[in-house]
């Protein structure tokens, strides 16, 4: 570094003012603060500031105030607006209106490492002119993903590494984490992408089915078989082929599989001549495919044919500040599916989605988004539009013992997106079981979870 | 020795009420650390607390620990040093290298250091316990010239927090 990194601080809460300082004179940062908006544009003109964390909520000039005067003065000034998390809404404004950044207060200390380190790598490119602020700002985005986590961000990078590739990805992660948009954006961003990405759900077909679904079948192969059908790998060709829910197949067919992959090459049912693979394979699965293999229900060799490249997507409760973000791009794209003008959500209603645990993860999000914006009566979706399962955080006083088995069956039910049998395993009972409680609770699936 | 002074164990010091933030509980560590060099025997050229809760400061969801830059505290959790908290088996080892490595880390505060940029020294910042465990237990050659520059002939003592 040539030079000291200068950051301003200006918050009206003394305390928090020390403690962020004294961090980041630790991390060895030129540091000053200010208490609130007319004393640091007194300050603000003694130096070039490399970063402005501003809080959001103080008294007289507020931050998004403050940040425009900075921004009057040094066009390219960089500003993080620190938000606690009532406020988070109004912070994704402040980001259309030219912050860098926004944090919610407190900090994880590892988000706010990365974040300065980012900004300092920024500013060093921007000094080098080689970085626009578009850019930058579109880095936060993969096709139909969305996200400022850092996690997620790494695998944005990693995707657009290896989607030249022909390696086969192994994608990990919750029901509702968005493996099958991350196998998509591979696709896209691959030299694929012109050719078919063909997806299956390996859960939702018996052996058989699967088995004539992958590869297909030849006129007159089994009773019924009265045309020739093309499996889906011989669809994908030139393509990719996304098959999702990988854990869940069979030992037989995960024999089969393994061996077309390592043949590359694969027969139709009931015929004889070789069909040579052409198709990118990615696949995807909810389960912990170590443990499966533990238990021998999974092939050892067929996870490292599979795991060549290994995605891991974190769940939303791990990645909350993207619960902002998430609802902007959800609202956005309701109002053009539904021909609405939701503008936001209250400060209410956000505070009751950062609280939510998730355990459906994007995709529950996007369902209880999609359901408020029906019943919204306000172009704000309010605290009443949001209908939310009982969350975990709610903690289990006064509760009674049924009303805790129901939530948790629930819970079950949406991490397995209502598969009966899985569902039934994950909770230690059978299947008749399972149902029966489902009936005393009355417990019902979303629609479009 | 990364550090050669005379050490000497005080006796325990009570865990100031108002340092606990009932909201997230944990405790406020920069309270603590206030209250720890309010009470430090005269004599003393730095004190190092070590205390059992998990500890936090206003902006940050946790710390491992805290110190006076170029002041005579420093305090350093358990807490988070535990495999336990990671739902991994107890190991008397490890959370003695994790204590040994974070108690210095603070300590070398106090004498003035700040973060080094060399992952294997101790003076780097630890974000996760993973970079607690990737670093090494002394300091690397330029944050010990530094160190060595500061330290005078004196006592640390070494309190334990309740
Ligand atoms: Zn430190
Ligand atoms: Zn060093």
């Amino acid at each position: 570094m040539d030079r000291k990194v200068n950051i301003l601080v200006v918050d009206d809460e003394e305390i928090v003012r020390d403690s962020l300082s004294s961090w980041l004179i630790d991390d060895g940062y030129e540091v000053a603060a200010a208490e609130n908006g007319t004393k640091a544009l007194e300050i603000f003109p003694s130096r070039e500031w490399d970063l402005c964390l501003v809080d959001l909520k103080m008294p007289g000039i507020d931050g998004i105030q403050l940040m425009e005067e900075f921004k009057r003065q040094v066009p390219d000034q960089l500003v993080i607006i620190m938000t606690a998390f009532a406020t988070v809404d109004t912070a994704v404004k402040a980001m259309k209106e030219g912050a860098y950044d926004y944090m919610v207060k407190p900090f994880n200390p590892e988000d706010l490492s990365i974040t300065i380190r980012k900004i300092i790598e920024h500013q060093k490119l921007v000094r080098e002119n080689i970085f626009l602020r578009k850019e930058l700002k579109k880095q936060y985005r993969l096709h139909d993903m969305i996200s400022k986590n850092h996690k997620i961000l790494e695998i944005f990078d990693l995707v657009r590494t290896v989607a030249k590739s022909n390696s086969t990805v192994l994608i990990q992660g919750e029901s509702g984490t968005g493996k099958e948009l991350l196998a998509r954006a591979i696709h896209e961003e691959s030299l694929r992408r012109e050719a078919p990405f063909i997806s299956v759900s390996c859960a939702s077909l018996t052996e058989t089915l699967l088995e004539s679904e992958l590869f297909g079948y030849e006129k007159g192969a089994f009773t019924g078989a009265d045309s020739l059908k093309r499996g889906k790998l011989e669809l994908a060709q030139d393509g990719t082929l996304f098959l999702d829910e990988i854990g869940d197949i069979s030992l037989k067919l995960q024999m089969d599989l393994l061996r077309v992959l390592e043949q590359k090459e694969f027969r139709r049912v009931g015929g004889s001549g070789l069909i040579t693979i052409t198709s990118r394979i990615l696949a995807a699965t909810n389960r912990d495919l170590k443990k499966a293999i533990e238990e021998g229900k999974f092939r050892n060799d067929l996870f490292y044919r599979l795991n060549v490249i290994s995605i891991h997507l974190p769940p939303l409760r791990e990645r909350k500040e993207d619960v902002p973000l998430l609802v902007e791009h959800f609202i956005d794209r309701f109002n053009i599916e539904m021909d609405k003008k939701v503008e936001g959500v209250s400060d209410g209603a956000m505070r009751v989605l950062m609280e939510h645990d998730w355990p459906g993860n994007a995709r529950e999000l996007r369902n209880v988004i999609e359901r408020a914006m029906v019943v919204a009566k306000d172009t704000r979706i309010s605290e009443a539009d949001i209908s939310l399962p009982a969350s975990r955080k709610e903690g289990t006083n006064g509760k009674s013992l049924g009303d805790i088995e129901k939530d948790h069956i629930l819970r079950i039910l949406v991490e397995n997106r209502w598969n009966i049998i899985r569902s039934a395993q994950v909770l230690g009972i059978d299947r008749v079981t399972l149902y029966n409680k489902i009936k005393k609770y009355e417990l019902k699936k979303e629609v479009g979870a | 020795m990364a550090l050669e002074v005379t050490v000497k164990t005080a006796g325990d010091v009570p865990i100031p009420d108002h340092s606990f933030e009932a909201e997230r509980n944990q405790y406020h560590s920069t309270k603590i650390l206030k209250e720890l060099v309010r009470g430090a025997p005269p004599d003393s050229l730095k004190v190092l607390g070590v205390i059992e809760k998990d500890l936090c400061i206003p902006i940050l969801t946790f710390v491992y620990g805290e110190a006076q830059l170029n002041g005579i505290g420093a305090l350093v959790s358990l807490a988070r040093l535990r495999q336990e908290f990671y739902g991994a088996q107890p190991d008397d080892d490890i959370f003695r290298e994790r204590l040994h490595k974070e108690a210095l880390h603070e300590l070398g505060h106090t004498f003035g250091l700040i973060h080094c940029s060399l992952v294997e020294c101790l003076m780097y910042l630890s974000n996760t316990i993973l970079d607690v465990d990737r670093k090494g237990r002394a300091f690397c050659r330029h944050c010990q010239r530094a160190l060595n520059s500061k330290i005078e002939p004196g006592r640390v003592s070494k309190w334990t927090g309740r």
